[in-house]
């Protein structure tokens, strides 16, 4: 395979994973500022900053608003990582190598792409929000869908899921990160309603509200949330089920081409780390510490894998 | 009952069907016609979400287009074809033969058919070129022979494309929108297939391996990028083959070879289907402000390194004054009278043929020498005054750019409208394959139709749209 084609298949699917992950987050936005009105203006402050608009944002607004923040976040071409503009560098990845997807998996990112343009074409009124939130998700389920279902398991397959994954892992940390203080077992006001606010901020960005219900129970604890995002092997969007995969596809790639790279000892030193780590000496050590420091890791790893499959040169 | 001076190829003047459309005039008489309005609409539906699309330079508000396509076939009878596939064979291999004769002895110059300077002074021509010897002796491979035809019996070759023609992919594309709309249609007609031609591509450029190469020849697609208005077909023509779909860098010289940059580091590839033009395609021997093609890969082709397909320095028989001698050269490297007919061409760069030229203007199409897609050509009979006199001006100050041609009254084919069928011009652009084990025609080709009532420009660029198009098989 072309280290073009590498490339154009990992930023594919990082590209696909972003836009999903930040129709999740303006989901989360609408939903608080509807629920608790009084909380929309730091929750939306933190949308931004999760999303790393926020910056970009306050050049081009003055005032925080719903409106605002969603027509930014999802088709303001003046924002280069908008929904809109992940769209269309999915679909240019896709055009890229397109001899190393299948049909399916082509027409599926083409259609959302013609689909989110028509969609996104004009300012979101607020009545329209969910069916073209759900709109977005459900695109990317579909290219999911026909990743899974026609794509050969050979390494083509490996590189759009290491996308998929590292893409996910950094989006998780820095959602975790924005919001580190809540977790934090010193915070004040346990199970006070402002705390609840953004715990659930939290769990809706990842759509893990109702299985964290399941295996904790209805009481959030920081610590619970904390464990159940970094260490949960069973949460998809957890880091620790993130690295699992990540270490999989990498070791697929080890066995397939017979050759280690640097990018391997990469992800198996993150990959230990999870095994050996506690939730408990997370905390102990700083969490804003250990996800910085996870968010730079990861970040590595990316760039490593870009030389050791020669994507660009 | 058409009573226009063109000849319709499926209605004849007093209104019956001629034979090659009988049996699809009669399925199409049963057809609702709100019915085939929706499978109209699906099947741009169908280009759409396959992304058959092409980019038209220099208008950002339509970076990408569908190429509007018909759904009514055209059709073309097996005793037809036999007739067109001997002559399109026939002048195929005096194109190759011409390709060699010019790059080594120049026969032709010194039989005094060709002047020299139809060489000398060509853009297409190269030095470089001189005394190689292409592997598999081939120097065009794929080759596009554009047809139009005047009656019932009568073809034309309109131009040769031996550079790099495309448009093979919407052949392709347009046979599989209509085997899926249609399929009733196909067991009523027998019609040939089309979809072996990549498999046979592929072999066809394998079989070209050069001497450097060890076992499986790799073969790999070069296109421009994404960008580039045929990206679609390249990308195409890449997956079908199952072979890799290169730019200019991935590539390097690695060891004497060009090389692709794989995830396991340089890969040398064997075969090299360039959709790149020669300008573009060595910034060391060529153009040197090029980032489209590969530094030295025109020295590890002239060392046997390497197969480029097409050829480099094909595009001399792309050239417009270089046709009007097609004639000549088919029958002093064959031996044979020419079984297709040239069109009749002015070369303006004669004083005496641009003198005539300048006095029927309103009567000629005349055509830049190097010119492609339909532009920056004259329609006499459809110009208006002010364009006429624009292009005399143009046709004055360098004469020897331009040819000219009569008029022809390209045949018809009905499209489908909303009121019904109704007649457009088309052309035919059947695709040919060429290598050491012979010569392969695609029974068919491109048809391009002008959907503009009375158009005779049948480009993509221009308007035109697309037809698939049966031969049918022997009764």
């Amino acid at each position: 395979m072309l280290g073009k084609t590498a490339g154009g298949l990992t930023w594919l699917f990082r590209y696909m994973e972003r836009s999903e992950n930040l129709a999740r987050l303006v989901e989360t936005g609408h939903r608080i500022a509807l629920t608790r009105p009084d909380r929309a203006e730091s929750e939306w402050t933190s949308v931004l900053e999760t999303a790393w608009a926020r910056r970009g944002f306050e050049a081009h607004h003055d005032q925080i608003s719903a409106e605002a923040v969603t027509d930014w976040l999802l088709r303001d071409r003046n924002n280069p990582a908008c929904v809109l503009n992940c769209i269309e560098n999915a679909r240019m990845n896709a055009k890229l190598v397109r001899t190393g997807l299948t049909r399916e998996v082509w027409e599926a990112v083409n259609e959302c792409w013609m689909t989110l343009n028509e969609a996104l074409s004009r300012r979101v009124t607020p009545k329209d929000v969910p069916r073209v939130l759900g709109l977005i998700k459900q695109r990317s389920a579909f290219v999911r869908g026909s990743l899974h279902g026609t794509m050969l398991r050979d390494d083509a397959f490996d590189f759009t899921r290491l996308g998929t994954f590292v893409e996910r892992a950094d989006a998780t940390a820095r959602l975790l990160d924005v919001k580190y203080y809540v977790l934090l077992p010193t915070a004040a006001g346990v199970g006070s309603t402002l705390d609840n606010t953004q715990w659930e901020m939290i769990l809706r960005s990842v759509s893990a509200e109702a299985s964290f219900r399941f295996v904790h129970g209805r009481t959030r604890r920081a610590r619970d949330i904390a464990s159940f995002l970094i260490f949960d092997g069973r949460q998809p969007r957890s880091l620790a089920f993130c690295y699992n995969k990540i270490g999989g596809h990498l070791e697929h790639l080890y066995r397939d081409y017979g050759t280690r790279l640097p990018c391997h000892d990469m992800a198996d030193a993150i990959c230990r780390d999870f095994e050996r780590l506690t939730v408990d000496a997370v905390f102990e050590r700083g969490l804003h510490q250990f996800l910085q420091d996870f968010l730079r890791r990861n970040a590595e790893l990316g760039a490593q894998m870009e030389t050791d499959y020669r994507f660009a040169k | 009952m058409t009573d226009t001076p063109y000849f319709d190829e499926m209605t004849n003047p007093d209104g019956s069907i001629r034979d090659a459309y009988k049996a699809y005039e009669a399925w199409f008489s049963s057809q609702d016609p709100a019915h085939l309005r929706a499978k109209a609409r699906e099947a741009e539906d169908v280009f759409r979400r396959t992304g058959i699309t092409f980019n038209v330079y220099g208008d950002p508000d339509a970076a990408e287009r569908l190429i509007p396509f018909d759904i009514v076939p055209r059709i073309i009878a097996a005793r037809e074809w036999a007739r067109l596939s001997k002559g399109i064979e026939q002048r195929v291999r005096a194109l190759n033969a011409f390709l060699h004769d010019i790059h080594h002895r120049q026969e032709i110059v010194r039989a005094g058919l060709l002047p020299v300077e139809m060489l000398a002074k060509n853009d297409a021509y190269l030095s470089q070129m001189i005394g190689v010897e292409p592997p598999g002796g081939i120097y065009t491979h794929i080759v596009g022979i554009d047809l139009v035809r005047t009656g019932p019996e009568q073809f034309y070759v309109l131009e040769d494309n031996a550079r790099t023609p495309s448009g093979v992919s919407y052949m392709l594309e347009n046979r599989e929108t209509m085997l899926g709309m249609f399929p009733e249609l196909f067991q009523q007609n027998r019609v040939q297939r089309v979809s072996n031609y990549p498999a046979n591509l592929h072999s066809s450029l394998a079989a070209c391996a050069p001497p450097a190469a060890n076992g499986d020849p790799v073969v790999a697609v070069l296109t421009p990028g994404i960008h580039n208005s045929a990206y679609y077909e390249h990308s195409f023509l890449a997956d079908e083959m199952g072979v890799e779909l290169v730019e200019g860098h991935d590539l390097r010289v690695v060891d004497g070879r060009v090389a692709m940059r794989t995830t396991q580091g340089y890969r040398p590839i064997d075969v090299l289907y360039r959709r790149v033009d020669d300008d573009f395609l060595d910034p060391l021997n060529f153009r040197p402000d090029s980032y489209l093609g590969v530094p030295g890969i025109l020295d590890v082709y002239r060392a046997g390194g390497i197969t480029i397909a097409n050829a480099p320095g094909t595009g001399v028989a792309d050239d417009k004054a270089i046709y009007s001698y097609m004639p000549e050269i088919v029958e002093f490297y064959t031996g044979e009278k020419p079984l297709l007919e040239n069109v009749p061409t002015w070369r303006c760069s004669d004083p005496d043929s641009l003198a005539h030229v300048l006095d029927n203007l309103e009567e000629l199409v005349v055509k830049e020498v190097h010119g492609s897609g339909g532009y920056g050509m004259l329609i006499g009979p459809t110009a208006s005054k002010k364009d006429i006199r624009a292009f005399r001006k143009k046709l004055e100050s360098r004469p020897a750019n331009y040819i000219a041609q009569p008029t022809l009254a390209l045949s018809t084919c009905p499209i489908f409208q909303r009121t019904g069928l109704a007649p457009r011009h088309v052309d035919l652009r059947p695709f040919v394959l060429v290598s050491p084990d012979g010569i392969e025609i695609t029974p068919g080709g491109l048809t391009r139709v002008a959907l503009k009532k009375g158009s005779l420009v049948v480009n993509s660029s221009q308007g035109g749209g697309t037809k698939d198009t049966w031969v049918l098989g022997d009764d």
